[in-house]
């Protein structure tokens, strides 16, 4: 039975190292994404997505429902978010003309970082943008708006000339460059957009399964049992705390991207 | 049937990603590399320095990334 993946559910309850039923490790595959609805369509991940959606409004309410000049404890927090996606993602990207925009992209860095953050929160630990639709939801609101921005700001056809002739270049090379930059701008993009975040979680919560399963499995009265099981556990704790750093760090590249196709929308290349 | 001289089992989307890792793993190298050198030369432009060095990153990720994926796509 070399290599055979046992389905998670099949898993016996003492599946340890040296057992004597014959089961090997049972290596985590794809079956752990899958749930069964509690009802109707609501499974684990739409609750998540749900509660998650529920926890930044109401958080965010509380911290500017009554603003204050001088601002308390949720408020400083809440303006130190705001000012982190105005200044450092915005303006310095977008320029002034992007204020309209922060409250998108304020709302996407949110919602993905707390989509994200489900991952390591003990009780959930499943990150709801592991699940493709997911990212492929925010991608198309991405796609759709930076190709309405284009067309509205540089016209419908000039946008697309803009796009596939950008200047500066010897005439030859267009013929090459024209399609290439076509597709890039106008499939590669929402497709990267998505499968980089998806991915993402996807590989991190894969990672933390398999270190927690393998420290259910090797958890035995034998020195390669006890070694080996502290330190998958030891791995775990440290992959966790690597997770909630690439948590935000892909909430903040999506948004970054977001901004970068907007202003590259807004303004053609010159 | 074709006779082959060398035949591949076992997991071959593995290989692929081993494969698919290389340039995204020296671009990745190179991005952040030269980002730390440009800080280190200038760091009161180490914002737009680091910005710049995340979005060269996540391009150059994406490739892993697809390679990362493709097996659970593609996989038998």
């Amino acid at each position: 039975m070399q290599g055979a993946v046992v389905p998670m559910a099949e898993i016996e309850p003492g599946c340890h190292l040296g057992n004597d039923f014959g089961c090997g490790f049972p290596a985590p595959d794809a079956s752990i994404f899958e749930f069964e609805p509690y009802f109707g369509n609501f499974t684990k991940p739409v609750i998540l997505l749900l509660l998650g959606s529920l926890i930044i409004i109401v958080v965010f309410l509380l911290a500017f429902r009554n603003s204050k000049l001088i601002p308390g404890k949720l408020q400083s927090i809440g303006e130190m978010g705001y000012l982190f996606i105005r200044d450092g993602i915005s303006r310095e990207v977008i320029g002034k003309d992007g204020d309209r925009f922060v409250p998108l992209l304020f709302s996407i860095f949110f919602f993905v970082w707390m989509g994200n953050l489900w991952g390591i929160i003990p009780g959930a630990q499943f990150p709801v943008n592991s699940r493709f639709a997911f990212p492929v939801g925010l991608a198309i609101t991405v796609w759709i708006l930076y190709m309405y921005l284009g067309m509205r700001h540089q016209g419908p056809i000039k946008f697309f000339t803009n796009m596939m002739f950008p200047p500066g270049m010897p005439k030859a090379i267009y013929v090459i460059l024209a399609p290439i930059e076509l597709i890039s701008n106008v499939i590669v993009r929402p497709v990267t957009l998505s499968i980089r975040l998806f991915a993402n979680m996807f590989a991190g919560h894969l990672l933390l399964t398999v270190f927690t399963v393998a420290t259910f499995y090797l958890a035995s009265l034998s020195l390669v049992g006890i070694v080996g099981s502290a330190t998958s556990f030891l791995m775990t704790v440290i992959f966790t705390a690597f997770e909630a750093l690439i948590q935000g760090l892909q909430a903040y590249i999506f948004t970054l991207l977001t901004a970068v196709y907007i202003a590259g929308s807004l303004h053609a290349e010159h | 049937m074709v006779d082959l001289i060398a035949d591949i089992t076992g997991s071959v989307g593995s290989i692929g990603y081993g494969l698919a890792a290389i340039g995204p793993g020296i671009g990745i190298g190179i991005i952040f590399g030269n980002g730390v050198q440009a800080i280190a030369r200038q760091p009161e432009a180490y914002g737009v320095i680091r910005q710049n060095m995340l979005l060269g990153f996540a391009l150059a990720e994406a490739l892993a990334l697809l390679g990362f994926v493709a097996p659970f796509v593609f996989g038998t």
